[in-house]
């Protein structure tokens, strides 16, 4: 192994140790709020209304709506551990510490990518958890579940971390969240089929690319989607080249953290 | 001796057409101490900031111990160590986090970096604080972790952007004895000040910038030798109604015990003290009106903004 790539990989680890120390030290806001918010979920949704609605897609409507919350979970944890520590780093101008040493931009994007997947998946576990409380959940595909719960955060955390490059100020890491991202996970197949709308609302929400992963989890979870997996896998794995590609031109050309 | 810095037509225009550089060329000898001095918005900051990588330049290049910053970046960072003039680090971490994370990004495996850590946190006086937040220290001790962070690669040339400001006496004579032993040690210094008394101090060599051209570049000893005239100020034993005539130094009396005069270098102070003891006049001391760098400084200042101004 070239000294090169042995002081990337230490470098990797130290970025990687670090974001999961700063996830795990301020805990009270990151990995309690999701599972607070999930059991309200579960509760209200999926054990009072869930009720009243009755079986959806042949499962209960508790059932059908855990894998989509799941995912909501890893999908707004995944953007919001990237966006908030990078952009952080900015703000406090520690970004400068990276930028100064010889760490490769493909580490520095991979690095803060996996503290983002990390804490996504922390907090799909955790939700996972607690949903078992509420519910009996099986795995239809394993390989499914893991492929795309892992390609669904890498996406979301380089989403975040050009949210954050962009960023000016703390305004800006809100606004996408919010404005974009929020509508795009509710009315992405969390709480409902497409099949329950007109035709032309279900072409329109073949458009939401959460809905493609969020179906595809549940495929995983329950073997039953509103959409074709193969194209869904498909479209999340070049999503992932394009935005990781653009993320590392980014660094490169130091955008937002270089004069 | 080999060169530790070396740019040439060194440019910088900002997006909104500011021209900070404008093709400076500078060389550094290898284990020298220099001072790299200038007004505000001379363009110091910029210089470092293309040295550190922090800012992209417009043109010109840089070397630093052989490695192009456009073709050897990685090879250039690891022999550089830059202390900014602004705290740059998560203020939320502990001190000891803040030199360790910093170490693994320079590829240093982490028992090494604990190692150094424990080494470069107890010679700055830090090593008690290492469990302690980085936003509870005080100016002077982030000052020193930044300084530490800094040494934590163990770097051949150590960049210092107004390393003491905000700094309080006895604190920044600790670090100037601290530098001093670094230099020492072989390590090159490149350092920006406000305090002169620190560069003529501390410093071989000088670069006077302003306006984004060096004004000057040259050793402290040869820069010093061209100052002709020194003002000095000599406490009296008895007070005096007027100022006394004293030939070939100019005089005038700043108060009842206090004369100041110039004297220029040619004539030395010996027969001053002649002619003061003639007229009966006892000085019980005498100390120098201003620095000596401080008075070159304005006037190479003072010339350049003529010259920009024609």
């Amino acid at each position: 192994m070239s000294s090169e790539l042995r002081a990337n990989l230490v470098a990797l680890n130290t970025i990687v140790y670090r974001e999961v120390r700063r996830f795990t030290r301020i805990w009270p806001q990151t990995l309690l709020p999701p599972a607070i918010t999930m059991v309200l979920y579960f509760v209200i949704f999926g054990n009072l209304i869930g009720r009243q609605i009755g079986d959806m897609g042949g499962f209960t409507y508790m059932e059908y709506i855990v894998p989509g919350l799941i995912m909501m979970s890893v999908i707004t944890n995944s953007y919001g551990n990237v966006v908030s520590s990078f952009f952080g780093s900015k703000f406090q101008r520690s970004i400068e510490e990276l930028m100064v040493s010889p760490v490769s931009p493909h580490t520095i994007l991979i690095g803060y990518t996996l503290g983002g997947v990390l804490r996504g998946l922390a907090v799909g576990v955790i939700v996972t958890i607690l949903s078992l409380f509420f519910t009996h959940l099986q795995v239809h595909h394993l390989g499914v579940t893991i492929l795309v719960v892992l390609l669904t955060a890498t996406i979301f955390s380089l989403l975040g971390f050009i949210n954050a490059v962009f960023a000016r100020n703390f305004d800006d890491i809100s606004i996408i969240p919010t404005f974009v991202l929020t509508p795009l996970t509710y009315l992405g197949g969390v709480f409902y089929s497409i099949n329950l709308l007109p035709p032309f609302w279900q072409t329109v929400s073949l458009a939401n690319p959460v809905l493609h992963m969020v179906n595809s989890f549940r495929y995983g979870i329950l073997g039953v989607s509103d959409i074709r997996i193969g194209v869904a896998i498909t479209f999340m794995l070049v999503a992932t080249a394009v935005l990781y590609f653009g993320c590392v031109r980014l660094l490169v050309s130091g955008r937002g953290m270089r004069t | 001796m080999s060169s530790a810095l070396s740019i040439r037509q060194l440019t910088k225009t900002y997006g909104n057409g500011f021209q900070a550089l404008k093709g400076i060329d500078l060389d550094v000898a290898e284990g020298d101490f220099f001072a790299l001095l200038g007004p505000n918005g001379a363009g110091k900051s910029t210089t470092i900031g293309i040295l550190s990588t922090l800012v992209n330049k417009t043109s010109g290049t840089v070397s630093i111990f052989g490695n192009d910053l456009d073709r050897q970046p990685a090879a250039l960072k690891r022999s550089i160590g830059v202390v900014p003039q602004e705290f740059n680090f998560n203020q939320f971490e502990k001190t000891f986090d803040i030199v360790v994370t910093q170490a693994g990004y320079y590829g240093i495996p982490a028992k090494v970096a604990k190692e150094r850590a424990e080494k470069y946190l107890t010679q700055l006086g830090l090593w008690d604080k290492r469990d302690v937040p980085s936003r509870s220290l005080s100016g002077g001790m982030k000052r020193r972790l930044m300084i530490a962070r800094a040494l934590i690669h163990e770097p051949r040339l150590l960049i210092l952007d107004e390393p003491t400001a905000g700094v309080d006496i006895e604190l920044r004579r600790s670090m100037w004895s601290f530098l001093t032993e670094l230099n020492e040690q072989g390590i090159t210094i490149i350092l920006t000040t406000h305090y002169l008394e620190e560069a003529e101090q501390l410093c071989r060599h000088i670069g006077i910038i302003d306006h984004g051209t060096i004004v000057e570049n040259t050793s402290m000893r040869a820069l010093l030798s061209t100052l002709h005239v020194e003002t000095f100020l000599l406490d009296l034993k008895r007070e005096l109604a007027q100022a006394p005539t004293l030939l070939g130094y100019p005089c005038k009396l700043i108060s009842p015990h206090t004369l100041e005069v110039q004297v220029d270098k040619e004539a030395g102070v010996t027969a001053l003290f002649g002619q003061l003891a003639l007229q009966n006049i006892e000085v019980q001391s005498l100390r120098n009106k201003s620095n000596r760098l401080e008075e070159l400084f304005v006037s190479l200042v003072e010339k350049n903004l003529a010259k920009v101004a024609v």
